[in-house]
């Protein structure tokens, strides 16, 4: 094959470029150019505005100082009369952050309060996934479908009928004083309880469906295969479903995790005036004290701190899932 | 083997099941309660719901959110479609990686965030270029459409990765031309998908109240802001009737997918029974 | 095997040196991104009205060329002629030619009926002429009862009927099948080698079909084209590929074959005897060779096992025969296969057709065997 490497270079850098449109292979829609680029930019221009743009305004005006003006910040920049640029980065929202021990308080409370209701999650939703992957074939759907069926319902709503039965005069409340384990009704609402009980309630599809999308796709032979080496229903759970089921136990993990720490409806309704949460502490900054610098730094740092080392933790441990898959 | 393995599973679904459901009866049962305290059972009345149909606020506001929702899921469907293509179709351009992780970032990115960003660049884009003008309907929809694109883009690009490319290349063999290839074979293949990315965006919408709540102005007031105000002042009978008004809706809703969904699969099964 | 009567006319157009081949390849070759070569310089003439086959290993670019064929993919060098128009860079949808895809590729949401139309729509025909055409296809392919089933309705066998039904639809110059029985059980596999080749005759159409399956391709093809590594090694009817093999790998590829390495001895120009010398035989090998190869070359004689006997004495003359051991038997009902530890230390293979009724044929395990076959039944292969 001597001859070839010399017949593709004799035909010059124009069928180069041709070779390679080829080599595309040819696929719809991927053919025309105009086709191609308007179906790419269409979601990329938009994408780029709403959603990347805004994130750069948000650090701009989190190095503003707060005004009272509409909009109540000031600008980063200014022309002198000397014909200067001025620019004034304005750390002090940053500073503050980091002085004012609330915030630090509120960070570190997300983080704990998202982690334990998380692993409560997987206690409460492990064993239902594994049951709903075991049940007959028939079955599968309609038990799935019912853990999916409140997650359509509204989310507000599901956070109210908490309310209702936590009151002090609610019925869990009742059901204990009627039974007599209590004589004064507990203070079940505003607590960082109900916090916790509202974040699993919520959250537990999250943690039931790729659980059970795992569960599901094992082998059963595997199972019967070590009870016939000798291992016991309990010992099989733990060397056998358990381990191969850690794709599930992440991906579900990460489900509840992320959107837990930024949770505001939650601690805001269920939890008490002491719940420090920062997805509140920045609604509050906005909202009440109309403070929008500080509400932007409270913002990039939770990127910072909390969202960005999840999705790099995630893209770890998906490369490390297709490592597996094709060695 | 599993005797008593079935029973601590069972018990451990039972739990469960019981432990989403509960709470979701007892405000079902209470909306029927003639008694003003939601706690208190006072006998059975429908006079929340004759309140519920009376109340132009809310009425109100689940029309707006009902208009913001359709409008949102469909624009949602287009982008999403259109990213889902880019992302499965176009195995290298510049920017892959930005655009990818833009499509993703709104499934782990906080609502506040999302919220006052959003909020951020209308304020912006009014300084610069006077729109939108003032925030209301328009500002949460744009801001609804940026995130549920990404979860219809989720839901329609793992169905066109499974899809068999040799349908594709069928389709051309047979004479078809790309365009037609597209309208022919894929979109009625991933149909499903894009109906339930349509179903999942209205839902999302529907739900959002902290998005909503930083870029809407005066004047538009979504459901769910109408029914945070209320409920922060404590339960109300009116709320309950609501909640039981959408939770039938969305069963019905929920059955009539699930009964379709059996029956397609019972008249194939039917099929190759006979072969 | 399958090899019907064929037409005269279209069996030997490649031996007429006058006949203009339908389907031309030139020295195409297909490189990947990754700098691997598919296909590597193939050439190839096909002519109207064969059952053409490429028969290769999985990987050895037979699916590329395929793919070539139908416009799927584009070659990075060479051209292919169809019928005398050069089509190396008409898209997929512009040729004349069809295709049957491996997974069968029906569209899932259109019944059997609409599948089959779906080409013809495309061609803008008149309803009344789609319809009529549609129940033809049917009818070829026995599907008539099925028409409104849609494919997840049907079993395996019925969707790859369905498949060449849409395939030949247009009535294509050309019709490419890309391992057409691959995921048909074995039974039925065999059912539907003669169904294809009657249907071919019957419509007339050029076939060109990818299979790694030798038995298929020698049962149905009129001729076939062993590939490796993205080249053609041999081109010939089934019967000149198992008989004349042209080198080492084909011989091995198609069929089983025993090889013994040696030496050329001496050429009888008279009776065109070659001798070879081999370490691996008791005495010389002799072998009908019609050229002379001079003396010294390194050549191996490819000996199938249904060619070699078991002799009740060393053969007149003292030529072509091992002595060994029987260490392997495998009972096959019509035929045993003895595998032979020779006196030289190789293994040979040897089949034996089971005559009588016995379970295990006359040889046991350890019985001493002596081997011979004939001057006509190996192949000399120079190196």
């Amino acid at each position: 094959m001597s001859t070839l490497p010399s017949a593709t270079t004799a035909s010059g850098p124009s069928s180069a470029r041709l070779r390679l449109q080829f080599d595309r292979g040819v696929k719809s829609l991927t053919q025309g150019r105009l086709g191609r680029t308007l179906v790419m930019a269409t979601p990329y221009v938009w994408l780029l505005v709403f959603l990347l743009l805004p994130f750069f305004i948000v650090l701009r005006i989190s190095l503003a100082e707060m005004v009272l003006a509409s909009p109540p910040y000031t600008s980063l920049w200014e022309w002198t009369q000397d014909q200067t640029l001025l620019i004034r980065l304005h750390l002090g929202n940053y500073a503050y952050l980091w002085e004012d021990p609330l915030y630090l308080a509120a960070y570190l409370n997300s983080l704990k309060v998202a982690a334990i209701a998380t692993v409560i999650c997987l206690l409460i939703g492990y064993p239902m996934a594994l049951g709903i992957a075991r049940a007959p074939a028939g079955w599968r759907l309609v038990l799935l479908m019912l853990v999916i069926l409140p997650f359509w319902t509204s989310f507000l709503i599901r956070i109210y009928a908490w309310m209702g039965l936590l009151q002090n005069q609610g019925l869990i409340n009742q059901l204990l004083m009627w039974l007599g384990l209590i004589e004064q009704p507990l203070a079940l609402l505003h607590s960082n309880f109900a916090v916790y009980l509202g974040i699993v309630y919520s959250y537990l599809p999250f943690m039931v469906l790729p659980l059970y999308a795992t569960l599901v796709r094992q082998d059963l032979g595997l199972l019967e295969a070590a009870a016939d080496l000798g291992a016991r229903p309990w010992k099989s759970f733990v060397t056998i479903t358990w381990p191969l089921s850690l794709p599930g136990v992440i991906a579900g993990s990460l489900l509840v995790f992320i959107p837990a720490v930024g949770e505001f409806v939650i601690p805001d309704l269920l939890g008490g005036p002491d719940t420090l949460m920062i997805g509140k502490v920045l609604w509050g900054e906005f909202f009440a004290n109309r403070d929008w610098p500080v509400a932007s730094a409270v913002a990039i740092a939770m990127l910072l701190v909390v969202v960005l080392p999840l999705l790099l933790l995630q893209r770890i441990g998906e490369r490390q899932t297709t490592q597996k898959v094709n060695p | 083997m599993s005797g008593r393995r079935s029973f601590w599973l069972f018990t451990g679904m039972a739990f469960g099941y019981a432990f989403l459901y509960l709470p979701i009866i007892t405000l079902i049962v209470y909306s029927f309660n003639d008694s003003r305290l939601v706690t208190v059972w006072g006998g059975f009345s429908t006079r929340w719901y004759v309140a519920l149909l009376e109340n132009e606020q809310i009425l109100t506001a689940l029309w707006l959110s009902i208009r913001i929702a359709a409008l949102n899921a469909t624009f949602a469907v287009v982008l999403g479609l259109l990213a889902a293509l880019t992302l499965v179709r176009f195995s290298r351009f510049r920017g892959r990686t930005l655009f990818a992780g833009m499509v993703t970032a709104p499934l782990v990115m906080p609502e506040v965030i999302l919220g006052l960003s959003a909020l951020l660049l209308f304020v912006h884009l009014e300084q610069l270029i006077g729109w939108p003008d003032g925030r209301g309907m328009t500002t949460i929809t744009l801001a609804h459409i940026t995130f549920s694109t990404a979860y219809v883009a989720v839901i329609v690009q793992s169905r066109l990765s499974q899809l068999d490319v040799s349908l594709e290349e069928a389709a051309m063999d047979l004479g078809a031309r790309p365009w037609k290839v597209f309208v022919v074979i894929i979109l009625p293949i991933i149909s499903p998908a894009l109906l339930a990315g349509w179903l999942l965006a209205f839902t999302l919408s529907m739900d959002d109240l902290v998005i909503a709540s930083f870029v809407s102005g005066p004047g538009a007031t979504t459901l769910p802001m109408v029914v945070y105000s209320s409920v922060r002042m404590g339960v109300s009978p009116q709320i309950n009737a609501l909640a039981t008004v959408i939770v039938v809706v969305v069963s019905i809703g929920v059955l009539i997918a699930g009964w379709l969904l059996h029956r397609s699969q019972r008249s194939s099964d039917h099929g190759n029974l006979r072969k | 095997m399958a090899q019907t009567k064929r037409d005269p006319a279209l069996i030997d157009a490649w031996q007429d040196p006058t006949a203009r081949p339908f389907l031309q390849i030139q020295q195409v070759s297909k490189v990947f991104e990754s700098g691997h070569y598919a296909v590597d310089e193939v050439s190839l003439e096909i002519f109207r009205g064969e059952f053409f086959s490429l028969l290769g290993a999985s990987g050895c670019g037979k699916s590329t060329l395929l793919r070539i064929l139908a416009g799927l993919e584009r070659p990075t060098q060479g051209r292919v002629w169809i019928d005398g128009e050069d089509v190396t860079d008409t898209p997929p949808y512009e040729r004349p030619v069809n295709m049957m895809f491996q997974s069968y590729a029906l569209f899932p949401h259109m019944s059997v009926a609409q599948n089959i139309a779906f080409g013809l729509r495309q061609e803008r025909l008149p309803k009344a002429q789609i319809k009529a055409r549609v129940a033809e296809m049917l009818e070829l392919v026995h599907m008539q009862d099925f028409a409104r089933r849609k494919p997840d309705q049907l079993s395996g066998g019925q969707r790859q009927r369905v498949a060449l039904a849409r395939s030949l639809a247009k009535h294509p110059k050309l019709l490419l099948l890309d391992e057409p029985l691959g995921a048909l059980d074995r039974k039925l596999r065999e059912r539907t080698q003669f169904e294809l080749v009657n249907i071919q005759e019957r419509v007339g159409t050029t076939f060109i079909m990818v299979t790694h399956d030798q038995e298929e391709a020698m049962t149905m093809s009129t001729r076939l084209a062993v590939m490796e590594a993205g080249r053609i090694l041999q081109i010939g009817t089934p019967s000149e590929v198992y008989e004349y093999p042209a080198s080492r790998f084909v011989a091995e590829f198609i069929g089983a074959a025993n090889l013994f390495e040696g030496r050329v001895e001496g050429y009888d120009e008279a009776a065109e005897l070659l001798t070879i010398h081999t370490e691996a035989a008791a005495q010389h090998i002799t072998l009908y060779h019609p050229t002379p190869l001079a003396v010294g070359t390194p050549v191996a004689v490819a000996l199938r096992p249904e060619k070699i006997h078991v002799a009740a004495q060393i053969p007149n003359p003292d030529t072509n025969w091992v002595r060994g051991t029987v260490k392997e038997i495998g009972y096959l009902g019509d035929v045993s296969i003895y595998h032979v530890r020779t006196e030289q230390g190789s293994t040979v293979q040897v089949q034996v057709t089971n005559l009588a009724r016995r379970t295990a044929g006359p040889l046991t395990w350890d019985d001493e065997v002596l081997l011979a076959w004939d001057e006509d039944a190996g192949v000399v292969l120079t190196l």
